[in-house]
């Protein structure tokens, strides 16, 4: 019977997905978030039709808020592969001023969850490939592989298709679209020995090094760039931090560490007792948070 | 450490699934401080008076800790120092079964959980029946809450009685029963002090050292297309992943339905070139020629595979809208989409007593033996010889509903030998010709089809039919053979000449058709090139809008109306 290693069986089952969607939607798309995930889903794209480039572009919806080092890599990526990669920003938001120190949870929508919605809808993509994985959370841990959109971009957990096998049924009506998962039935653990194996390249922030953080509410927030507003009596201070992360800069906690090796991070990331959500300011509000979002058309 | 373990906890409604999980998950270390952390505080709130609530781990959506039930499949992963372990927690709602069999097709191994106090319900014999339907040849069944009965040994034979008349009943194979308690965690990773008369391994045991061994029919190669990669005039090659056996390069295949044959000249496993590629891989195949594949088709070497138009199978019923015999649903094996029609019910199923029923139609959640009339012939298996061509979805063509999942127990209507076609030759150039399938709409089923009905070869100088029940074509014309490059001319209802489209020139006195025999719009020369230069940069996806914007059905064809399929 087939013999394959535990990663391989995983890769396959990506890039069966990934075909999948190629072959039978009609104007697909793969989000780039620039982290570790999608690293991995760009490289699973490019393994599964080489030699040809993904038949598709790619997807970074910008909040104006990552970090430096984060665009630096995309731009590099796209360079450095020949594929087409757009960058979308809510320029409505831009323009509010809307920003994650004072707007909070109305950030995260404004600039996330409706620049998708806005870019989605500008494009008139059908399909959207994203890197979430059911071991990051609940709701998550529910979600189908090929999940379905209704027009207004949201989720309807109570109401999913049946899925069955590989045989995934990919017909929308006018005005759906749907997002879809390859990377489903990966854990953390082998996100990063994928990393190692196929040796991707992934944004440095992920290895430890000193970098300026302030600490607010237990979480070290890296001092990325001058807009970052410092309280009265706050200073930086330099700190070997990395990231398990990597989101916006002002709502990514980082972790002290001393990893600077794959191997460093691999063994880092077993023994952890914390999730790598944990580190996402945003989740951290109340159980169903992510459900919720997710309904409202959240990724 | 043995390979990734797939598996499902299945049972009725409050049997303790999420709870089972749960408590392997905790014990075992699995679970991350902060979710450690949220499992207290939303315990507190809960229903078991500040008692850690397993269950709480796996039911994340709101509806599911409001209601206290589970909807959906929820997907765990955890690896122990034994083992890696891939767990989708199912609900066990009647309601729900279908999100139940969605967790079952994905599995090698079901928990089915039964409330000791209860014994085996309807839902466990309904979930025992999907599992095996699904394919899962290995069963465990934890008697749980054995607290409750006060850890009775009597208690638990009787369960085991009543499990062993149900394999009995629905053909189980390998079955493992296990006394056990979710909440107190008794048999679940560690051995129970309270049932010393059980000698048995504990769940978790069990689960870390099953051997798994998946029954291949022989190793012969089988790889369904999913796509046809074209990137520039230079490479054209197939992409799928191998469901069975090996290829390498040289070995020959057979391209099905056409039959045609081909050698493989080249093979890439994600990424790069390589000489032998393996069950399971993705794969990219180059062929050595020419050959007609498209996505739906499989390349094989296994002379026992073929293409049938009639499917008989078992379905599993997902849709809240009843199955209507003689409506047509897209229907999808494999990589093929196609449409078919259920033609008939031959009987459902009774999901408690396995007896058949006579049926009309068919409601959510009922399994039942189905005919199914397929609109063109379609490479297909049965499930128990070739998993992946045997397994099916069918889906509503207005809501696009996965209204049924189903497995294929019996084939018809056997394509012998579908390459044979109507072809021309003059010796040296061959073209094949779609110019004879006759187009009909069947009554019954209020559907068009077409068949072949004319698969001679015609050689230069023969006298081509040119008159048909649904075609009629004039004495003089030219037929372009898009696929093969080939043109093909008729005058005088006879084939005067072969040519390749390079050394063709369209006169503009007579009507070009394509090789199904539609007109193609074009008055001069010049158009014709037009024409047979967006072909050949046409994809999947622009092919539909070449194809309208140049072709006309109806200047020479019609359909009939039939009372039979033909």
């Amino acid at each position: 019977m087939c013999e394959l290693s535990h990663l391989d069986e995983l890769e396959a089952e990506a890039i069966y997905i990934i075909r999948e969607v190629a072959a039978e939607c009609e104007k697909p798309v793969m989000l780039y978030s620039i982290g570790k995930d999608s690293s991995v889903m760009l490289h699973l794209a490019m393994k599964a039709f080489y030699p040809e480039k993904p038949p598709f572009p790619f997807l970074h919806v910008n909040t104006t808020w990552k970090f430096r080092e984060m665009i630096e890599f995309r731009d590099r990526t796209a360079e450095k592969l020949g594929i087409e990669m757009i960058e979308y920003i809510n320029q409505d938001g831009v323009k509010q001023g809307i920003n994650p120190f004072e707007h909070g949870s109305a950030y995260t929508d404004i600039m996330k969850t409706q620049a998708l919605k806005q870019a989605l809808d500008k494009y008139g993509f059908t399909a959207a490939f994203g890197g979430g994985r059911r071991d990051e959370e609940k709701s998550r841990a529910k979600e189908r592989i090929f999940s379905f959109r209704n027009s207004a971009h949201a989720w309807d957990p109570k109401n999913q298709r049946p899925e069955m096998w590989k045989l995934y049924n990919t017909r929308i009506n006018k005005g759906e679209s749907i997002r879809v998962f390859p990377i489903s039935n990966w854990t953390e653990k082998d996100i990063w020995q994928y990393i190692k194996r196929e040796n991707i390249d992934i944004v440095p922030l992920y290895f430890s090094a000193e970098r300026p953080v302030v600490e607010r509410e237990g979480n070290l927030i890296m001092v990325d760039d001058g807009r970052f507003p410092l309280k009265d009596g706050e200073t930086p201070v330099m700190k070997k931090i990395r990231f398990r992360t990597l989101g916006c800069y002002p709502l990514t906690g980082a972790v002290e560490s001393e990893a600077v090796t794959l191997d460093q991070i691999i063994e880092e990331t077993l023994s952890s007792i914390e999730s790598e959500r944990t580190s996402r300011v945003i989740d951290s509000e109340s159980s169903g948070s992510m459900e919720r979002r997710k309904r409202e058309g959240y990724f | 450490m043995k390979g990734l373990l797939k598996f499902i906890t299945c049972g009725s409604v409050d049997d303790g699934k999420s709870t089972l999980i749960g408590h392997i998950l905790y014990d075992s270390k699995l679970i991350y401080a902060d979710q450690k952390k949220a499992l207290e505080l939303d315990s507190k709130a809960g229903s078991r008076n500040g008692k850690i609530d397993y269950s709480l781990l796996l039911d994340g959506l709101m509806a599911e800790r409001e209601q206290g039930i589970t909807i959906d499949v929820a997907y765990r992963y955890f690896t122990t120092k034994n083992r890696s372990f891939i767990v989708a927690d199912t609900p066990g709602h009647e309601e729900y079964t279908r999100n139940m069999a969605v967790g079952a097709s994905f599995a090698d191994l079901s928990v089915i959980l039964v409330d000791a106090s209860q014994g085996v319900l309807v839902q466990t014999r309904r979930h025992a029946r999907i599992c095996s339907m699904m394919g899962i040849k290995y069963f465990v069944f934890a008697v749980n809450k054995m607290d409750i009965v006060g850890y009775s040994q009597e208690r638990f034979n009787e369960i085991s009685e009543q499990i062993q008349e149900l394999r009995k009943l629905t053909g189980l194979e390998n079955i493992k029963i296990i006394p056990l308690s979710a909440t107190e965690g008794d048999n679940v990773t560690v051995k129970s002090e309270n049932m010393k008369w059980y000698s048995g391994e504990t769940l978790l045991e069990y689960l870390e050292s099953v051997d798994i061994k998946s029954e291949v029919s022989g190793n012969k190669f089988y790889m369904p297309v999913q796509r046809v990669s074209r990137p520039d005039r230079t490479f054209r090659g197939f992409q799928g992943q191998i469901e069975a056996g090996s290829i390498s390069i040289g070995d020959v295949v057979r391209i099905l339905p056409s039959n045609e044959k081909a050698s493989v000249k080249r093979i890439l496993t994600a990424g790069k070139d390589t000489e032998k590629a393996y069950c399971g891989q993705p794969v990219t195949i180059c062929l050595d020629r020419e050959a007609d594949v498209s996505r739906g088709c499989v390349l094989t070497d296994n002379p026992d595979i073929s293409s049938y138009r009639k499917l008989s199978v078992t379905l599993l019923w997902t849709d809240d809208d009843e199955l209507t015999v003689g409506k047509d649903y897209l229907i999808k094996t494999g990589t093929k989409l196609t449409t078919g029609i259920v033609t008939g019910i031959d009987y459902a199923v009774n999901i408690n007593t396995g007896e058949h029923i006579k049926a009309e139609s068919l409601s959510k959640n009922s399994i039942a033996r189905c005919q199914i009339q397929l609109s063109e012939a379609v490479t297909a298996d049965v499930f128990s010889r070739n998993k992946t061509l045997g397994e099916l979805i069918l889906i509503d063509r207005v809501t696009n509903m996965t209204s049924a999942c189903g497995i294929i127990e019996q084939l018809e209507g056997k394509e012998e030998k579908s390459s044979e076609r109507a072809s021309f030759t003059d010796g040296v150039l061959k073209a094949r010709g779609d110019l004879f399938e006759e187009f009909y709409y069947d009554v019954n089923s209020y559907n068009v089809f077409r068949s072949q009905t004319v698969k001679n070869t015609y050689s230069t100088g023969d006298e081509i039919p040119t008159k048909g029940k649904s075609y009629s074509y004039p004495d003089n014309f030219d037929i372009l053979v898009l696929r093969d490059g080939v043109a093909v001319i008729v005058r005088e209802r006879r084939i005067k000449e072969l040519l390749k489209f390079e050394d063709y020139v369209y006169s503009g006195e007579v009507t070009a058709v394509n090789g199904r025999g539609f007109e193609i719009l074009a008055r001069t020369d010049e158009d014709i090139k037009k024409f047979i230069e967006e072909y050949r940069n046409s994809d999947e996806s622009t092919l539909p809008d070449i194809f309208s914007r140049w072709l006309k059905f109806d200047t020479f064809r019609k359909i009939f109306i039939s009372g039979s399929y033909i």
